[in-house]
This record gives structure tokens, C-alpha cells and sequence, in this order.
């Protein structure tokens, strides 16, 4: 069997807020192999956001917390690392790009001293070494000009072009995972398009395996090739791309995928989801979908479902799918 | 076709660019550079295009919440641009607007009952006990419950938020509804509700709707008929119907070519476009797409092309299409 280059077990991040503790991660079990594309998927609030940032232990602290669970890199254990050894991961096996390409880009070093900062901390590459080797990425990531654009500040680009520059600061040392929250979201479709086409590239080139967490059903069936639906802080289908589109099985999914307008079938009325999603506490019972599920049961009220496996690599959190509960039953 | 409720000729809107400190006016913005376009009764009319390209500009300047620098709008026969300010004031009770982000367009001091009284107010419609009674209606209609009427627009998520804009357009009881970008900022199962609760208002009170928005999958399921905007030009106008199934405009075949779609079945042919938009300060002589037009001839850097019904119904401002047959629009 591979071992998985990531491999999160039952990761719960909480947050201490004026409402009390807040488990914005409650359980999480993930992994991505060598070279694949996962789609992280789920809407505003169910923790995909928080997720990816406790894997490069980015969470603020206070108010966030990682309170259980492990996070094996390589099948190391990064959770109990101090911020000095996490220093050595960020940027070099594991990188991240974000949603908003201004607000993570420094406004007052140029592009290139950025970009060069990463690899003589890492690779201590000396000043000419790391330059020649920044406009080389700029120019792999399809900057023109990578010799001028180098010398500018992030306020002199457009948001794709600094999309671009964060993905070419990201994939400077060459990591094995590449995190990318939302990286398409703040974009227009035709610069949306360009820059998941660089992503792919990347991962079809270099073999880079990428965690997408998006809420864009479709730049996750045309991304990915396995994908986890998150619900208020866990998940709760996992499963290949075409299991997920095909054959969904929770109903939260299903409700997901009905309720996108699509552009090849007209549908005369939307499905909607009634209701919105449940404000996170700690005191939850039961399956955190069941006041909006359409087929709920008692059951599901009272006692949370596992995520049990399916088929192969299809998993679900549902009591409709868990079979040793029907026995028991 | 119905008849028009409103029509729009020659509509500009340029915002002038000021170089030094007592220097002169150098050059302009062109946001919204000379658009014309008819929208009937009942109908919802897209406006779609990436961010600049200036349809947000151009719902605003329906309105003239923001002045028109040149242009005619046509509604019901008469002409906005022309009419005073407080004509025009009186004017907005049959047209109204509902923004994209929920969070900025109420007033966070106010409890939702007064959000939906302030037009009536402003107005004068109607008495106190009447607006008690009209503000109970809106929230049925828009599905608010009576006891959220008390509270303030914070303690609302975004969809009960977008839910609460609605309502306040409709307290008039608007013939026209311009939306921009009303779904962009909720969720995917948010956006469905929103999306359903538009059109059943449009199909009980009769509502014409200018739908604003750059989400494609969503103008093409809510919208009867679809304007492509780019750099502050319309470069193509037609049903959508036609539009999806055979885009003209080689700048619309790019976007529609550019949408995910949810299904990992579809593989596209996608055509991606080099490049990004030109600034608007400094847009390309002749068609403003030449820059990035994987079709691009010759007089496309000179000529700009006019829109032209190319078919039946179906207008491009393409010169692939300058055809002898085709007729420029009026």
C-alpha cells in the first residue's frame, strides 16, 4: 500500500469565542496519496478552512486550538512540533496559497524578494542564485516579463497575476503537497480558468499532490480526483469524483449537487436545502444534518453516525448507509 | 414580443481622469460606453461579463444613482434622464434595486420592521397602521417570521439578510426589480432558496427583473434573455436559449467555454483566453476584445464593430459576422 504523503486522524481544532467553545474541526479523518488532486468541499462555516490551516498549524492562537488528534506528514506526527521545526515545513514540502492573493502577498517587498526569501531560507541559495531561480518560476507560472515583473510591488498587478505570484512563491521548493484554499474564488472565470489549468499542470508535471478546498462543485469535478464533502465541521461523504457526482449517498451531498444551476440541463425549479447550517457548540447530539434532512429518522436525532465505508473508496456518515446499525436494529 | 417597459439608448457613463492638481480633464474612464438595449414586460433580462466590464454601472445608472453621462432611458414612455431630481425620486417607487452584499445595504441600526417601513415612509403611501400590516405581508411574502421583524439585520445570516433586501424592493410594489449580483455572496444551498423565492415573486406580482450577475449557470437558469458585457460594451444580446447553445461573439464563447461544469463526465473543449482585460482608462482602438480574441483580423484594431442582428433575434458586435445581410441595430 502507499503511504499516504498526508494523513489527518480524528482532528478536532476548537475555538474559545464569547459563545463558549466553538469545535469549528470536530473529528476529521483525511489522506491524500502521492500525486492526487482531493477536493475538500462544503460551504461557509464547515471547517474546510480551518482544516487546512491546522495542517500547517496556521490556526490563531488564541482563540484556535488544535484539541485531539494527529497529523502525519510522511507518517510524522506534526501536531507536537514547535513553531521553530513547523518553520522548516512551511514553504518547503508543504505550501499553501490562499483565497485572496493581496491580503497574503507582504504590500511592501517587491514580488521577487518574496519569491527569493523562500528558497535561501530553505535551500540557503545565495541572493543571484535565488533571483535567476524566481524568475524562473515566474516565468513557469506564465508571468510575461518575469525580468521587470520581478522588481514590482503586489499593487502593481492585477489579481490574477498576483494569484500567479503566490503560486509560483508556493511551488518555489518544489513541495509535495500544495494547499490551495479558494484559490480561484476572488477570480473571474476566464483568469479562473487560466489559473486551475496552471494547478494542473503542476500536479500532472511535478506529480505535486493538491488539497482544493473549494465550495465550487464544479471546479471540483473538473480538478479532482478524490473529494470530501464537509458538513458543520465534519465529513461527511468521501469518495472518488465520480463516486461523489454519480452516486451520492448522503443526502446533504445530494441536496448539494441538486441544488447547482447547470449550464448543460435546465431545470424549472432549483432543489433547495430548507433551513440554515446549525451554529457550531460542543454540546451537539446526533447527526449535525438531521434538522435539514429530508429523510430523517428518530435515530438520527439522538446518536451521530460513523463514516462508514461503502464501496471501496466510498464512505458515508449516514444511518441510512450503516448496515451494522440495520443488524442491530 | 411584449412591449417594452424599458428601454435604454446610447447609454454612457465616464468618469473623468484628472492628471496633477490643477491640470485638465486627460482622457476618461469609460465604465459604460454607449449601450442600448430593451427590456420587456414580465421578462428577466441578464447582464453578465467579468468584473470592470460595467454592468453593475449600468444598473445603477438605470436608476441614476449614479448620473448617466449621455443617453436615454425609457421607462413606460417616459424619459429618465431628462426628469428632476425629485421626479425622478418618485419614479424609483416603480423601480427598484436589490444589492449583492446583504451585509452592507441595511442599516444596522434599525430593526428589520423599520428597514421595511422606510420606504413606505419616505413615500408616504400609507399610515401607521397600514405599514404595520404591509410590513407583516413582506415578510410572509419573502419567508421572514413575524418575531424576526423586532430584530436587527446582524443577527441574520446572509440569506435571511438577502431575504430582508428583497422585501424592502418590493414594499413599493415596483414594476422593475434591478438585481445586482443578488446570490454571488451566498452559499450554494442558500443561493438555491433565494434564486426559487425570486422567481415566484416574479410569477405572483408580475415583476420585470434586470439580473445582474457573472455566475453563468445561474443566469442562464433564472433569465429569459442575456446581455454579454465587455469593457463597458454589450457584444452580444440574445435568448438565452441561443446564447448557450450557439455563442457568436468569440469573447462569449471564451466565458461559456470557461465555466466548471459539476459533472467530471463533461470534459470541455475549452478555449482559454490570453491575457487579462484592458483597463477601461485605456481601452484598444476598434473591437475593445482585439487584444485577447483568438479570432482577431485586421480591422478589428481599427473598425469597432457595431451590434448586429446577425439572426433572427440575435445581435453581435462582431466583425466575423459583417455580413451584407446584416442590419446595424437601430
Amino acid at each position: 500500500m502507499i503511504q499516504p504523503i498526508l494523513s489527518i486522524e480524528n482532528l478536532h481544532t476548537h475555538f474559545l469565542t464569547d459563545r463558549g467553545e466553538v469545535p469549528a474541526v470536530d473529528g476529521v479523518d483525511l489522506y491524500i496519496n502521492p500525486g492526487e488532486v482531493l477536493g475538500v468541499v462544503g460551504e461557509s462555516g464547515c471547517g474546510k478552512s480551518v482544516t487546512s490551516l491546522s495542517i500547517l498549524k496556521l490556526v490563531p492562537s488564541p482563540p484556535g486550538r488544535i484539541v485531539d488528534g494527529r497529523i502525519l506528514l510522511k507518517g510524522r506526527d506534526i501536531v507536537p512540533l514547535k513553531e521553530k521545526d513547523m518553520r522548516k515545513i512551511r514553504g518547503d514540502s508543504v505550501s499553501m496559497i490562499f483565497q485572496e492573493p493581496m491580503t497574503s502577498l507582504n504590500p511592501l517587498f517587491t514580488v521577487g524578494q518574496q519569491i527569493m526569501e523562500t528558497v535561501r531560507l530553505h535551500r540557503g541559495r545565495s541572493r543571484k542564485e535565488a533571483r535567476e531561480h524566481a524568475v524562473g518560476m515566474l516565468r513557469k507560472v506564465g508571468i510575461p516579463r518575469p525580468e521587470a515583473i520581478i522588481d514590482e510591488y503586489p499593487h502593481q498587478l492585477s489579481g490574477g497575476m498576483r494569484q500567479r505570484v503566490m503560486i509560483a512563491m508556493s511551488i518555489s521548493c518544489s513541495p509535495e503537497l500544495l494547499i490551495a484554499d479558494e484559490p480561484t474564488t476572488a477570480l473571474d472565470v476566464t483568469i479562473q480558468a487560466q489559473i486551475l489549468e496552471l494547478i494542473r499542470q503542476l500536479n500532472e508535471e511535478q506529480g505535486t499532490a493538491v488539497m482544493l478546498i473549494t465550495h465550487d462543485l464544479g471546479v471540483v469535478a473538473e480538478m479532482c480526483h478524490r473529494v470530501a464533502v464537509m458538513y458543520a465541521g465534519k465529513v461527511v461523504e468521501e469518495g472518488s469524483v465520480h463516486d461523489i457526482f454519480k452516486n451520492p449517498l448522503h443526502p446533504y451531498t445530494r441536496g448539494l449537487i441538486a441544488s447547482v444551476p447547470r449550464m448543460d440541463e435546465a431545470k424549472e425549479r432549483l432543489y433547495s436545502i430548507p433551513g440554515n447550517v446549525p451554529i457550531l457548540s460542543t454540546e451537539m447530539q446526533g447527526c449535525r444534518f438531521a434538522p435539514r434532512c429530508p429523510e430523517v429518522m428518530e435515530l438520527c436525532m439522538q446518536s451521530l453516525p460513523a463514516l462508514t465505508r461503502q464501496e471501496e473508496q466510498h464512505s458515508c456518515r449516514c444511518w441510512l448507509f450503516d448496515r451494522e446499525q440495520e443488524d442491530a436494529v | 414580443m411584449s412591449e417594452s417597459l424599458l428601454e435604454v439608448k446610447g447609454l454612457r457613463k465616464y468618469y473623468p481622469l484628472n492628471k496633477g492638481f490643477f491640470s485638465r480633464e486627460r482622457g476618461s474612464v469609460k465604465a459604460v460606453d454607449d449601450i442600448s438595449f430593451a427590456v420587456s414586460k414580465g421578462e428577466t433580462f441578464g447582464l453578465v461579463g467579468e468584473s470592470g466590464c460595467g454592468k453593475s454601472t449600468t444598473g445603477r445608472a438605470l436608476l441614476r444613482l449614479i448620473e448617466p453621462t449621455a443617453g436615454e432611458i425609457w421607462f413606460e414612455g417616459q424619459e429618465l434622464t431628462k426628469l428632476s431630481a425629485e421626479d425622478m425620486r418618485r419614479q424609483r417607487r416603480e423601480m427598484q434595486i436589490v444589492f449583492q452584499d446583504p451585509f452592507s445595504s441595511l442599516d444596522p441600526r434599525y430593526t428589520v420592521q423599520r428597514i421595511l417601513e422606510e420606504p413606505m415612509i419616505v413615500h408616504a403611501t400609507c399610515d401607521a397602521r397600514q405599514r404595520k400590516a404591509e410590513v407583516e405581508r413582506l415578510a410572509d411574502v419573502v419567508g421572514l417570521s413575524r418575531a424576526h421583524l423586532q430584530r436587527y439585520p446582524h443577527q441574520f445570516s446572509g440569506g435571511q439578510r438577502q431575504r430582508i433586501g428583497i422585501a424592502r424592493a418590493l414594499a413599493l410594489h415596483p414594476k422593475l426589480i434591478i438585481a445586482d449580483e443578488p446570490v454571488s455572496a451566498l452559499d450554494v444551498s442558500i443561493q438555491s432558496q433565494v434564486i426559487n423565492l425570486m422567481q415566484d415573486l416574479q410569477r405572483e406580482f408580475g415583476l420585470t427583473y434586470i439580473f445582474i450577475a457573472h455566475d453563468l449557470s445561474v443566469v442562464k437558469h433564472i433569465c429569459d434573455r442575456v446581455a454579454v458585457m465587455y469593457l463597458g460594451r454589450i457584444v452580444e444580446i440574445t435568448d438565452k436559449h441561443k446564447l448557450y447553445a450557439r455563442p457568436q461573439h468569440p469573447y462569449t464563447q471564451a466565458l461559456l467555454s470557461a465555466v466548471p461544469e459539476p459533472d467530471p463526465d463533461i470534459r470541455k473543449e475549452r478555449i482559454i483566453l490570453q491575457g487579462e482585460v484592458p483597463s477601461p482608462a485605456n481601452a484598444p482602438v476598434g473591437c475593445a476584445f482585439n487584444t485577447r480574441c483568438p479570432r482577431v483580423m485586421e480591422q478589428c484594431r481599427v473598425i469597432r464593430p457595431p451590434l448586429m442582428e446577425t439572426e433572427s433575434g440575435h445581435f453581435t458586435a462582431c466583425h466575423l459576422y459583417d455580413g451584407e445581410a446584416n442590419t446595424p441595430l437601430a
